[in-house]
């Protein structure tokens, strides 16, 4: 057993009150801003009378296409905010009120009057839309569609088939810090504290977007209260306070209204996943389908890849893997905790449950005789894989040999309760970065690099990581995060952000003890620096394939009165390469099985077919888990050693742990009850029957 | 005459009287706090009390300072996450979220540790929950064992997005026992 | 929300008369709905006559066996007071059914019974709501409506009321005291609320400047209570469906017994069809199976709340059910 490590290095601040997020920095003057969403689904902006918004007590200016500064294009076109007149979805920003104080703000934003002429809109997605497309490539860059072996021909020999269609609602981040900014220009330079998941990322977009040199921009994110992939790329709130600051001449803080964030921050788009397993007589799977159709929207493409888990998971001589978008009239899509393998391992493992269930064969067992030693649609083998041994180990902790696998075959009162279990799987992704360590004379360390901490534990990992290459005790290193100024690294996420900085501090602390080694071991006055690079070091193709695997097992309870789903234990066993740091990993894992549980029982929106806009907008209306709602949740891990991934021979743990929790307890569902719910949440009326 | 707006409100907070001279009657006691007084540990995540973020102590009890308007806790003894410590010792709930690892992000963090203040302090004093037992009103005003789903049940007004959920109630189980 | 002048009230006699003077003026008592809404911009006073402090905070016995509850009572305290739950288990448990910790402990009495409906389309300024904005039409009946009326509604308003505590006064036979610039008089809870026919726009039939002073509990009914809500979230949820009920049983017979439903319709629902069905009928699951069909056959269920008529028709015969039982089943009593 792993000792449980350090306690959070910034643990101190956080429960103290004192950590500084980006709505905490008020530079002397500082003005209040609040944006005004469109109120129509689809159209122009014909006018925008200011006239009673700016004769509210304390206004400073209202900025709208007509009077906001001109912005330079970029890739990112959900950042080119107040520029024309479209409309292009509901909820996107028309103007944006600046006063002295918050509550005028707001008062001056609800008096902005703006008439529209709408246009008719469009933002249903339905499986037979007549403008669906593939795309040539999803996110992550991945192929829109891949064909291997002959899939037809296979699916209609096997002796066992599986053909289901599941569907799950848009999904939202919700991280608790809403997105803020507070930014200020001095002398043609840009200061933005802004909350978001990587700053060099942000400051390179506003050097686009403002049309200046990066140097002259500093992002500060030195404590950032959740992300979940929707603080990973700039959003608008970063753009409109720099535009507002640039407009008014004065420090301006924009924090998004919560009910606002589902507009203009990205979700998890809407899925239907369609399945189809053939397979012998044995469970082993001889053709496998995975048809995936969404939605983006008309500002930019984003597709949630969820039909790549099919192509990495299981034996699969015959495959097709596609993916059909629609470009409505919609929020834009974006990254939510694992975009593409926690939708698309819903619905593989549900469908693996069921395939279960037509070949009679045990839900574990049958995970194991499709394992895989080398990745299905590349051949690349695994440079570790430990998926079986998940299974098994998680099989044992939970006891699972016990169940009875009939449906309905345990009650306890008015509760039927069943078990179930799923796969987890997230890719390796390794991106370049830089730091930098330093080594003082009394044989202090510092190490900088612009990481971010969304709630990972990085500053902690990060030290421990050059505590272990540096040959020293972790209380002599400090590590400084969070901002532009600082050696420029990629975001966190992608469940990348350890295995990328880790590496670059590492090399930053051998180079480091080269240097001082070089020097007999003595530090001059003033110190020695190291910086260091991974560009060079992180391959770009490597001849393997690299994951995290991992098995999850849900006991639930269903109210045969109420249909009241709860999830009474949730068990995750996980095969992620070293864990670095003990405690923050398991409270990572747990975290994304907890979201899993608000996937699998809670969360999801609804598109108004009317007005455009998701309903469900609030955190009264659009249900996360709450205390109650997460009981006996465990996280384990089985050691890999797996030199191949980096110096720390770590794997990504931010995002792994939402993946197959959904299936797992639709799993449990269906052997609680008998019903087999294809459609996420798990609400009341799906097993009232 | 125009109708006045703003008024003198004075708050304690964590033991210091503030006076604020002409507070605007919207301001709640939250934006008070983090933008008039620059206690910014109570934190704004929802602005509408339905995450609890925001929850500090007022004259004592737990309560959502998004909602509730400083003008009318004119004279209000508050206590925010600041004002848990004793100096440099931390609050007993304070070293548990730190061991247990009882957050990631922190921004639910000083609305948790509030909460659990009140909670515990609410438990101690009798006051049921959904989910005491109803015999438990053969002695009232006798203290209710925290249990686990008695804490999940009285935390439940606080959201955390990480899901630090059970390290929490751990925590807390580890001043209570 | 619009900047807005602000009294604070020294008596209820005070508070009646700056509001009478003050057309755009609203009571601020916990401020726990009115606050969201002046955020919303749903509610724009020009004035808040700020009650809160009024001593309106006592729980009285009277000399009919019953209680008389302050209507500044904070909901904690109401769910905890020893008197409460020993005689209203159902109340207590309802006041703890609803919101959060925190928000019981800032949210009262009177409050909770004039809180609005949470219909996503109420609190959306920038869409038509004939409860808002009398005459604009209602989305919900064709929109988002999973949580609204399934009993009651009209063509011009889906919405439900949200309160658990008011089920569990209607099924107790509560009154409302209120006071206005006319005097004082007495409403049943049960009449305290509409439906919404063609006048959504107004909750209860309070009148204009008239303040709740208090709820009046007439002795607790014979037998046994209890409330039971059913929702998405394991707490700090609205009701999909909610129950409560009072039953004496007699010899294997019903000899009297209480029923309302919440998260139904504009108004707690009490089910006096199921009721007489009930009175002298055997305390029998058949019996309380046909006792709320009975009561829900009038249920008019929109495209995708259907769920909610079996739903409350399982929780009603379950709650019944453990009441009857010998040893009170899950939702025993004193």
């Amino acid at each position: 057993m792993s000792t449980p490590g350090p306690v959070r290095l910034e643990g101190r601040e956080k429960v103290t009150g004192t950590a500084r997020y980006a709505a905490e920095h008020t530079p002397p003057g500082t003005a209040y801003a609040w944006p005004v969403p469109a109120a129509v689904p689809r159209g122009r902006v014909v006018a925008i009378d200011t006239g009673a918004a700016l004769a509210e007590p304390g206004a400073v200016a209202v900025l709208t296409h007509e009077n906001a500064p001109r912005l330079k294009d970029t890739d990112d076109a959900t950042l080119l905010v107040l520029q024309n007149d479209r409309v292009p979805h509901r909820g996107w920003y028309v103007a944006l009120a600046v006063a002295d104080t918050p509550e005028a703000a707001r008062a001056m934003a609800a008096a902005v009057r703006v008439s529209y002429a709408p246009e008719e809109h469009d933002v249903v997605l339905a499986p037979g839309h007549p403008r669906l497309y593939v795309p040539e490539t999803a996110n992550a860059g991945v192929p829109g569609s891949r064909e291997r072996g002959d899939f037809d021909g296979a699916y209609a020999s096997a002796p066992v088939r599986v053909d289901a269609t599941y569907t799950t609602r848009a999904l939202h981040n919700h991280p608790m810090e809403p997105h803020a900014t507070t930014a200020r220009w001095e002398d043609g330079r840009l200061v933005a504290y802004d909350s978001c998941q990587g700053a060099n990322a942000v400051q390179e977009t506003l050097a686009g977007l403002f049309g200046m040199d990066k140097e002259r921009i500093t992002v500060v994110a030195e404590h950032v209260g959740g992300g979940f992939g929707c603080k990973g790329t700039p959003r608008p709130q970063v753009v409109l306070a720099a535009m507002a600051a640039r407009h008014t001449g004065r420090p301006v803080r924009l924090v998004l209204p919560r009910a606002q964030l589902a507009a203009v921050v990205g979700h998890r788009a809407p899925l239907v996943q369609r399945l189809r397993l053939g397979a012998g007589e044995d469970g082993v799977i001889s053709a496998l389908a995975h048809e995936v159709t969404t939605h983006t929207s008309t500002v930019r493409e984003f597709v949630e890849q969820a039909a790549v888990p099919s192509r990495a998971m299981y034996v699969s001589p015959n495959s097709r893997t596609t993916h059909r978008v629609v470009a409505l009239d919609v929020p834009s899509p974006s990254w939510m905790r694992a975009p593409g393998e926690a939708p698309g391992m819903y619905a593989l493992e549900c469908a693996m449950d069921e395939l279960a269930c037509a070949s009679g064969v045990d839900p574990v067992e049958l995970r194991v005789r499709n394992d895989t030693a080398a990745e299905p649609d590349s051949g690349k083998p695994y440079s570790s894989r430990h998926l079986v041994e998940c299974l098994r180990e998680g099989a044992r902790r939970f006891g699972w040999d016990a169940r009875d696998p009939r449906p309905r075959s345990r009650a306890e009162g008015p509760l039927l309760v069943g078990t179930g279990v799923a796969s987890s799987y997230y890719p390796v992704y390794l991106m370049p970065s830089s730091a930098e360590a330093h080594v003082t004379e009394t044989g202090r360390y510092r190490v900088r690099i612009n990481a971010t901490d969304i709630g990972t534990g990085a500053r902690t990992v990060l030290a421990q990581v050059a505590a272990d290459a540096l040959g020293v005790a972790l209380d002599r290193i400090a590590v400084e995060i969070g901002s532009t100024a600082l050696p420029a690294a990629p975001l966190a996420g992608g469940s990348a952000g350890t295995g990328s900085w880790g590496w670059a501090v590492h090399k930053a602390c051998r180079a480091l003890n080269g240097m001082v080694d070089a020097r007999g071991g003595t530090v001059p006055p003033g110190g020695l620096t190291a910086g260091a690079d991974t560009a060079g070091d992180v391959p770009s193709d490597p001849p393997d394939a690299k994951a995290a695997f991992g098995a999850q097992f849900a006991e639930v309870t269903v109210d045969r009165d109420t249909g009241e789903v709860r999830v009474r234990r949730l068990l995750g066993v996980f095969a992620a390469g070293r864990i670095l740091s003990a405690r923050t990993a398991r409270s990572q894992l747990i975290g994304g099985m907890t979201m899993g549980v608000g996937m699998a029982l809670l969360e999801g929106s609804t598109m108004d077919p009317r007005f455009g806009d998701f309903a469900e907008r609030d955190l009264a209306s659009y249900h996360v888990p709450t205390h109650a709602d997460v009981r006996g949740v465990e996280a384990h891990w089985i050691d890999e050693t797996d030199l191949l991934l980096n110096p720390m021979g770590s794997k990504g743990i931010g995002e792994i742990g939402i993946v197959g929790t959904a299936a797992a307890v639709a799993n449990a569902v269906h052997h609680a009850t008998g019903v087999r719910v294809r459609d996420l949440p798990i609400l009341p009326e799906k097993v009232l029957g | 005459m125009e109708p006045q707006t703003s008024s003198a409100v004075t708050l304690s907070v964590n033991g210091v009287r503030h006076r604020l001279r002409d507070l605007d009657h919207r301001t709640t006691v939250l934006d008070a706090l983090r933008e008039h007084l620059g206690l910014t540990g109570a934190k704004k995540g929802c602005d509408h009390a339905q995450c609890g973020a925001c929850t500090v102590l007022v004259d004592g009890r737990r309560a959502n300072s998004c909602l509730l308007l400083a003008v009318a806790y004119d004279g209000a003894e508050v206590t925010t996450v600041e004002g848990l410590a004793d100096g440099d010792a931390l609050h007993p709930l304070q070293e548990a979220f730190l061991v247990r690892d009882g957050f990631q992000c922190g921004y639910c963090t000083p609305g948790q540790l509030c909460s659990a203040v009140g909670m515990i302090a609410e438990a101690g004093e009798g006051a049921p929950s959904v989910v005491t037992p109803v015999a438990g009103a053969a002695s009232p005003g006798a203290p209710v064992p925290l249990s686990p789903d008695e804490i999940r049940e009285r935390m439940s007004g606080n959201l955390c997005r990480c899901g630090a959920y059970g390290n929490i109630v751990a925590a807390i189980e580890d001043v209570t026992r | 929300m619009r900047a807005f002048a602000y009294t604070r009230a020294g008596d209820v006699d005070e508070a009646i008369a700056a509001l009478a003077a003050s057309p755009g003026g609203m009571f601020l008592g916990g401020g726990t709905n009115l606050v969201d809404l002046m955020k919303l911009g749903v509610a724009s006073p020009g004035l808040l006559v700020d009650i809160g402090r009024l001593p309106l905070t006592e729980v009285r016995e009277t000399p009919d066996g019953g209680l008389r509850i302050g209507a500044n009572v904070r909901n904690s305290d109401l769910a905890a007071h020893p008197a409460v739950r020993a005689r209203y288990p159902a109340l207590s448990q309802a006041v703890l059914a609803g919101a959060s910790g925190q928000i019981r402990n800032t949210a009262t009495t009177g409050g909770n019974l004039l809180q609005r409906t949470r219909c996503l389309y109420f609190q959306d300024v920038a869409k038509p709501c004939n409860k808002r904005e009398p005459g604009s039409g209602c989305p919900a009946r064709e929109g988002v409506h999973r949580d609204l009326a399934v009993l009651g509604h009209s063509a011009a308003c889906v919405a439900t009321h949200p309160s658990d505590m008011a089920v569990a006064l209607a099924a107790l036979d509560a009154v409302v005291h209120l006071r206005g610039p006319g005097g004082e008089r007495t409403v049943p809870l049960c009449g305290f609320h509409r439906l919404p026919g063609d006048e959504p726009h107004r909750d209860t039939v309070i009148e204009r400047a008239e303040l709740v002073v208090a709820v009046g509990l007439p002795a607790p009914p014979a037998g046994r209570s209890a409330y039971r809500k059913a929702r998405d979230r394991a707490s700090y949820a609205f009701a999909l469906a909610s129950v409560a009920a009072a039953l004496d049983v007699r010899e294997g017979a019903v000899t009297d017994v209480r029923l309302a439903f919440g998260g139904l319709a504009h108004k707690p629902w009490r089910a006096r069809v199921a009721e007489e069905a009930l009175r002298g009928a055997p305390a029998t699951e058949e019996s309380f199976v046909r006792a709320a069909e009975a009561e829900l056959a009038a249920a008019e269920p929109l495209r995708d709340n259907a769920f909610k008529v079996s739903l409350a028709r399982n929780l009603a015969v379950r709650v019944l059910r453990d009441l009857a039982a010998p040893d009170g089943g899950e939702a025993s009593a004193p």
